[in-house]
């Protein structure tokens, strides 16, 4: 955020916040660590707001649950600014000492009024009206959200929506306040801050736009950098699709599974001249590849760093040898770099990263020995005496407007509903999410025996149970305009009538993939997992059985 | 950030100095005490129910539990007096009488002895309680003991899941267990102490298994139970199987494979197998806490078959 990829504050900073607000994420099943540091804020006198289509178990902890329609999350914060603005509840101070762009975003909120946001969102005015207060009236706001905002077809917006509340609250650049992006895996921050993205270099140099940053990667690399952006996932797969990306790397990912509208994403996959996949375990996307890489698990088989969601670089080590055959992805890169005629030498993890925090600026003051030392250390970390940072942007606050830089801009949003309609045909708006016990296409977690597994129902609401003439553990199928498939049927009293609920752990059980929806954030590349129209039948367990 | 306040106290006549809302445990770890604990820990709220930190506080009617009370000025503290001593023994002993602490690390076993504890004078340990019959015990049905054989908690191991095993034979009601999976931690609520004097015993709701109690298998209890009552069945199956062997054990500190929270794991191995994971109570990330992915979900990098067969190249191309 404002120039930086990452949590503007720590988990422990949410403890002493005085409002804490979840949108679009449960995570007391997606992040139960960081949740508790959430009960603890609560038990500190914290009020818990949670706004989210289902009623979650994060959302049975919370003061106030906003039950809004799923892909309404524009229109429901433009509601909060305006009812915030009209009712004097903004950070004057900050707005115009820290933030751009106030007076178009004042304008273009003016029309959300209570009712009007009732109207598209689905919530109470008046439920509305309290939050946009509570809000408004914190004194250290937090803010923290997950894949319910991103993983929709205007997932950017989504997420400048939520940083305007933030800035309206002066929520940012302060001790205990601040707004988290939980992610999702454990190194997603850290994949991102070392350039595994497709327009930076690492530590978030543009790869375009920074001339003097190019020439000091140049220089270390011995190879020039081409000063242009790379493809995101969405794509690639569109490059696939027309032919012009004939070899794929995948590299502990299994998009096979993991991918919305899995049946297009397999088929271009299988497509390819060459998939090479290097994995832990044999993955289905590892099926359909002509050479696999068997890797060594990073987390518990190899030294190295993992980065977390509030940017706290930490060392991962290896405590167990890998099975015969399996190697360190630095290792099989390397190999490969070789076979292509650029040998690097035996390179460590840790040559690695001396190296990198020679390019790194963010990351310079962070030596292995410090990791090692200090248990990890929060980025920005400029030099040795730094002792990292729990929260960014204090220069927003600073009276120098030299200080201060380039200012926070709030951004003029325009909310638009899910893509896939809901029509008589089809009537339900599947949503998808993790439970506490699984994760991701299950590939990891359903090694171990969980009592608590119950990965592969489609849940409904008892009132559409109910119109349906279904029972808990009968057969149905689901329908989308993609694709079909047929499942157990099971009661979730979280879900309000037209909203279904599947997770995307059990695929080879129930592919929740066959139903989702491509369409993709044009700035982004994340895909609508939120929000497929569905049609469900009763079916036989004959038909069950013959998937 | 201000200096803390700092306390100046008395330890058996040395003056020790600390930081003003530090314990009286936490003066006499900075002073160098060996103090024995039970119920304590650093990540939990002190519950007072063990007694065996008790000291001697000049002024003070009774012995104090040094891990709760707060240090003030000019406290006169005796960590060694007869009474101390009295007092630490004659816990060491009941619960040497009535629990097995075989499984409960070294610590006990020095204080049990510094203390002279003499668990056997009790007599020889009554037989254990049949299958569920503690579990169901109500208040007000005893008969005073002949007194020929110590009263003690010994039952069946409970297992009653793939994860973690109850041997409440080795429970000595510390409460930490109730602590991390209410409001020190997990605030789950799926245990709590049931039952009353000699009967208390801790118990999921109608002593349910806990597959169908609240329990969401966190593991939290494990973490923080001092005696070895609550383990993973990795663990206890070594333990049962005779294979458990401490020499041939590292513990290495990692991150977890899963979310993106970064939660410190240590990982507990022998023989190349990881066999119990837990957090280190200092890190301010968990603060010794994990969910279930975290604590259990290591198994899919031990069930890897064949990982050399596909290691070689594919011959054949794609298949179709």
């Amino acid at each position: 955020m404002f120039g930086a990829g990452g949590g503007t504050s720590s988990y422990r900073e949410v403890e002493n916040a005085d409002v804490i607000l979840l949108w679009g994420s449960n995570a007391r099943e997606a992040h139960p660590i960081f949740f508790h540091h959430v009960l603890k804020g609560i038990r500190n006198g914290a009020k818990l707001y949670v706004v989210d289509p289902r009623r979650t178990t994060s959302a049975q902890w919370a003061d106030l649950w906003v039950g809004l329609d799923v892909g309404t999350d524009i229109a429901l914060s433009n509601t909060i600014a305006r009812e915030m603005i009209a009712s004097g509840l903004v950070h004057r101070e900050f707005i115009a000492k820290g933030t751009s762009g106030f007076d178009a975003y004042r304008e273009s909120v003016e029309p959300w009024t209570l009712e009007r946001g009732e109207k598209v969102t689905g919530v109470p005015a008046a439920t509305i009206r309290e939050l946009a207060h509570a809000w408004g009236n914190a004194k250290h706001g937090q803010m923290c959200w997950t894949l319910g905002i991103t993983e929709h077809h205007n997932a950017v917006d989504n997420v400048l929506s939520l940083i305007n509340l933030a800035l309206l609250g002066g929520h940012v650049g302060r001790p205990d306040a601040g707004i988290q992006p939980l992610r999702g895996q454990n190194n997603v921050q850290g994949g991102g801050d070392m350039g595994a993205i497709p327009n930076k270099l690492t530590g978030f140099q543009d790869i375009e736009k920074d001339a003097a940053a190019r020439a000091k990667f140049e220089a270390v690399y011995g190879v020039p950098i081409r000063p242009q952006y790379g493809f995101t996932l969405t794509q690639m797969f569109e490059a696939m699709e027309h032919g012009t990306m004939k070899c794929v790397w995948v590299i502990g990912e299994n998009p096979a599974q993991s991918e919305a509208d899995g049946q297009r994403c397999r088929k271009l996959l299988s497509g390819l001249d060459t998939l090479v996949v290097s994995d832990v375990v044999m993955t289905a996307t590892a099926e359909l590849a002509d050479v696999v890489f068997p890797a060594s698990a990073a987390w518990c088989e190899t030294e190295g760093t993992v980065t977390s969601s509030e940017r706290r670089v930490q060392r991962v080590r290896k405590a167990l040898d890998a099975p015969a055959g399996a190697r360190d992805d630095v290792a099989i890169i390397a190999d490969l770099a070789r076979r292509l005629g650029f040998d690097w030498g035996d390179v460590t993890p840790e040559q690695l990263w001396e190296e990198l925090r020679t390019l790194s600026p963010m990351h310079a003051g962070m030596s292995w020995k410090r990791l090692e030392a200090l248990g990890g250390i929060q980025w920005p970390c400029p030099d040795e005496t730094s002792a990292g940072s729990s929260y960014l942007h204090a220069r927003l606050w600073d009276d120098d407007p030299a200080k201060r830089g380039v200012l926070a801009p709030f951004s003029v949003l325009e909310h638009a509903g899910p893509v896939d309609e809901i029509t008589p045909e089809y009537p339900l708006l599947l949503t998808t999410g993790r439970r506490l016990d699984s994760y991701n296409t299950g590939v990891s977690t359903r090694a171990y025996a969980s009592p608590i597994r119950r990965d592969h129902p489609l849940y409904l609401s008892p009132e559409d149970a109910a119109a349906l003439s279904l029972a808990e553990g009968e057969h149905v199928r689901v329908t989308s305009r993609r694709g079909s498939i047929v499942t157990e049927v099971a009661v979730d009293h979280g879900l309000r009538p037209g909203l279904a609920f599947m997770t995307l752990h059990a695929p080879d059980k129930a592919d929740a993939n066959v139903l989702t929806i491509d369409a993709t954030d044009p700035k982004a590349g994340t895909a609508e997992f939120k929000a497929s129209a569905i049609r469900v039948e009763k079916c036989s367990p004959v038909a069950a059985g013959g998937i | 950030m201000s200096a803390a306040k700092m306390v100046s106290i008395t330890v058996d006549g040395a003056n020790v100095q600390v930081r003003e809302g530090a314990t009286l445990l936490d003066a006499l770890r900075a002073h160098g005490v060996d103090t024995p604990t039970l119920c304590f820990l650093e990540n939990l709220t002190p519950v007072n129910a063990c007694r065996v930190c008790v000291v001697e506080l000049q002024g003070a009617r009774t012995l104090v539990p040094s891990c709760s009370r707060k240090a003030e000025e000019g406290m006169v503290v005796h960590t060694d007096s007869e009474r101390v001593r009295h007092a630490r023994k004659t816990v060491f002993e009941l619960l040497g009488s009535s629990v097995d602490l075989s499984n409960c690390g070294p610590d006990v076993k020095r204080w049990s002895e510094r203390y002279g504890a003499e668990p056997a004078r009790f007599g020889p340990p009554a037989a254990p309680a049949p299958e569920g019959a503690r579990d169901h015990a109500h208040p007000g049905h005893h008969h005073a003991p002949a007194g020929d054989v110590a009263q003690n908690v010994a039952q069946p191991v409970k297992v009653d899941n793939d994860l973690f095993v109850r041997d409440y034979s080795r429970c000595i009601l510390c409460y930490k267990c109730v602590e991390a999976c209410g409001e020190d931690a997990q605030n789950t609520f799926a245990i709590a102490v049931a039952g009353r004097g000699f009967d208390a015993r801790i118990s999921t709701e109608f002593a349910a298994p806990l597959t169908d109690s609240a329990c969401v298998f966190c593991g939290n209890c494990i973490g923080v139970c001092p005696t070895g009552a609550l383990v993973p069945k990795r663990e206890f199956d070594l333990r049962e199987a005779g294979t458990y062997d401490e020499s041939r054990q590292t513990v290495t500190t990692t991150i977890c494979t899963y979310c993106g929270v970064g939660c410190n794991l240590e990982l507990h191995v022998q023989d190349n197998t990881i066999f119990k994971v837990t957090s280190p109570l200092d890190h301010d990330v968990t603060n010794g806490h994990l969910c279930i992915k975290g604590r259990f979900g290591f198994e899919f990098v031990q069930v890897r078959e064949g990982a050399r067969d596909s290691a070689r190249e594919k011959s054949g191309g794609r298949k179709d």
